[in-house]
């Protein structure tokens, strides 16, 4: 089971509610991901709080956990400000906070970040904090109070993988008591399964599963990728070697198979 | 199915003049019913969905973000266009992105199919403005648009000519419906058909900003690849072009600064003359959509409610005419549209 902030869940996918065709679309695939836990943008979504009913009672018909997201604030007083309107929209002390430094690469503001982890922190709140991989970072925000680090794999929405695959481990063997989620730029379900076979407890995805040509079909695979990297992380992966190792007795093998 | 309806006898009454009812009007008139279309709003028509849209024909560059069956719809409804306004435009569309889109431009090129790949030499062929913008894009050469607020009185006055009443001005609420054998109500009322309880419906909002320029010309839609929207660039007469649009799960009416910086910046990035353009105006619309953002014709006896008509209202309502007269004359069923209580 995954605990996250005293809830606990059997999915360790989680998965973001924009950009899909439909809303149809977008439930039939959370629901084809088995994620029980949706993250939902505070603030392009709500337009000041004035949200078409009709598309939350579809989100919330789901029977999920909510995890309001603070998507594209700028600054820490914008992002300190749209989680306290999350806090009144959801109901929940859960957030999801991004500060963002910048609007091409949409990377995490790392300063502010954990200026505003630490004031939420203390205003209450339960910090799902998005940020790089970056073991400094990320130690300031277990200080901060933090039990759950959501270092990106890449920029959000460039579908390129893992790109610092050392940088992530890392974190995973300093951090051992912290709940990790590798949040933003998976693209393919094996880049899920690589996260999830460094031991990470589980993914956030979002693009990957609405942009794709069936977003129904996609969550099934990432559902899967999941699985299969977090059984194997379990099951104790072989470390990587530089030469081939035998798994039958090269005994009667002829010698020039043997050297060749 | 209703089977004691005389196809040659009926009498139809058409709620909202919106651009689903006038189709609706005009099919059924045109087939020599007795048809009565009814708008709560002045022949201006501005507090209509209709008054807000792109009026994009783009039933293969829709297929990027939609199911099947809208660009099986989309692509009969041109032909029904062309015959019903035979001066429509079908000047194709391009499709262009900025370079730090091209995958999301690959993407869109893959999901999608009737069109070509063209160099920049057959760009600016095409849109000699354009010239020198882009390295390449899509060219959608079938697609064509149309411009709502001139179309649409031209769609009533043509249901009249055919012989179709047209009551502005004047609430019909669908209760008044009396049960005569021969009486069909087809309601098009949009978002507004929630106050007779259709709870699916929900409002999208779509933002749109009109501008004023000499300096650009363009004689086709141009659409711009954006990480979350459809943008188009729309060429209307008289040096204008119509921005959008913006679609967003919200059912405020007010358009965001986010948004207006969004539109601005993608004209912008089509052509920088964009930049001293005027603004004429800025609004928003909201389309009424189902969860699946598909259209549904939902028959119940003499009622007949077509709605849901999301972003594809241009596109998809002379099909949607073209069912419902099937079913009405000949209690033909489209399975992808129609649901019969």
């Amino acid at each position: 089971m995954l605990t996250l902030y005293g809830k606990q869940f059997s999915s360790r996918l989680l998965i973001g509610s924009a950009l899909y065709p439909s809303p149809k679309i977008m439930q039939d695939s959370i629901r084809a991901a088995g994620s029980e836990i949706v993250t939902v943008s505070v603030r392009r979504e709500t337009a000041g709080a004035k949200t078409g009913d009709a598309f939350w009672s579809l989100i919330r018909e789901l029977g999920v956990t909510v995890l309001p997201n603070t998507a594209g604030c700028k600054g820490v007083r914008e992002a300190v400000t749209t989680a306290k309107l999350a806090r009144e929209l959801f109901n929940t002390s859960w957030i999801k906070l991004e500060v963002i430094a910048d609007n091409d690469t949409l990377q995490p503001d790392v300063v502010g970040l954990v200026e505003a982890a630490n004031i939420l922190v203390k205003d209450g709140f339960e910090v799902f904090p998005y940020c790089t991989e970056d073991l400094s970072v990320a130690m300031r925000l277990v200080d901060a109070g933090c039990k759950v680090v959501m270092p990106w794999a890449s920029p959000i929405g460039s579908a390129k993988g893992i790109t610092n695959r050392d940088g992530l481990k890392l974190l995973r063997d300093r951090l051992p008591d912290i709940r990790l989620v590798v949040d933003a730029g998976l693209g393919a379900p094996s880049h899920a399964s690589e996260a999830m076979e460094l031991g990470y407890d589980a993914v956030l995805l979002n693009t990957a599963i609405a942009k794709a040509a069936d977003p129904v079909a996609m969550a099934g695979a990432f559902k899967s990728g999941v699985e299969a990297g977090h059984a194997a992380f379990k099951a104790g992966l072989l470390g990587a070697r530089d030469f081939a190792s035998p798994s039958t007795p090269v005994i009667g093998t002829p010698f020039w198979h043997a050297v060749s | 199915m209703v089977t004691n309806l005389k196809p040659h006898a009926a009498s139809i009454s058409v709620i909202g003049a919106g651009i689903a009812g006038a189709w609706q009007a005009l099919a059924f008139a045109r087939a020599g019913h007795d048809v009565t279309l009814y708008e709560r709003d002045s022949a201006a028509m501005t507090q209509a969905t209709s008054h807000w849209a792109g009026g994009m024909l783009a039933p293969w560059c829709e297929a990027e973000a939609s199911e099947p069956v809208i660009t099986r719809l989309g692509a009969r409804s041109l032909d029904l266009w062309r015959e019903a306004l035979p001066d429509t435009p079908f000047n194709g569309s391009l499709v262009v992105s900025h370079p730090r889109d091209r995958a999301d431009f690959d993407r869109f090129a893959k999901l999608t199919t009737h069109h070509a790949r063209i160099d920049a030499t057959k760009i600016a062929a095409l849109e000699p403005a354009l010239e020198g913008q882009f390295r390449d894009a899509l060219f959608f050469a079938d697609e064509g648009h149309v411009e709502p607020r001139d179309v649409l009185p031209r769609l009533h006055d043509r249901a009249a000519s055919a012989g179709a009443a047209i009551a502005f001005d004047t609430n019909w609420q669908p209760d008044d419906l009396k049960n005569g054998k021969n009486n069909i109500v087809i309601d098009c009322r949009g978002l507004a058909a929630r106050e007779d309880g259709d709870t699916d419906l929900r409002g999208v909002k779509g933002e749109m900003i009109v501008v004023e320029t000499d300096e650009v010309s363009l004689s086709r839609p141009v659409r711009l690849i954006h990480p979350r929207w459809p943008l188009y660039i729309i060429p209307r007469g008289d040096n204008r072009f119509m921005i959008g649009a913006t679609s967003i799960e919200s059912e405020d009416r007010g358009v965001s600064v986010r948004s207006a910086l969004e539109l601005l910046s993608a004209a912008y990035a089509v052509h920088p003359a964009f930049a001293e353009a005027r603004i004429v105006e800025i609004g928003a619309g909201l389309r009424p959509a189902y969860p699946d953002n598909l259209p549904r014709i939902a028959i119940d006896g003499q009622r007949i409610c077509v709605n849901g008509l999301y972003r594809h209202g241009f596109l998809l309502a002379p099909a949607l005419a073209e069912l419902t007269l099937g079913y009405v004359e000949r209690g033909a069923i489209d399975n992808e549209v129609m649901r019969c209580a």
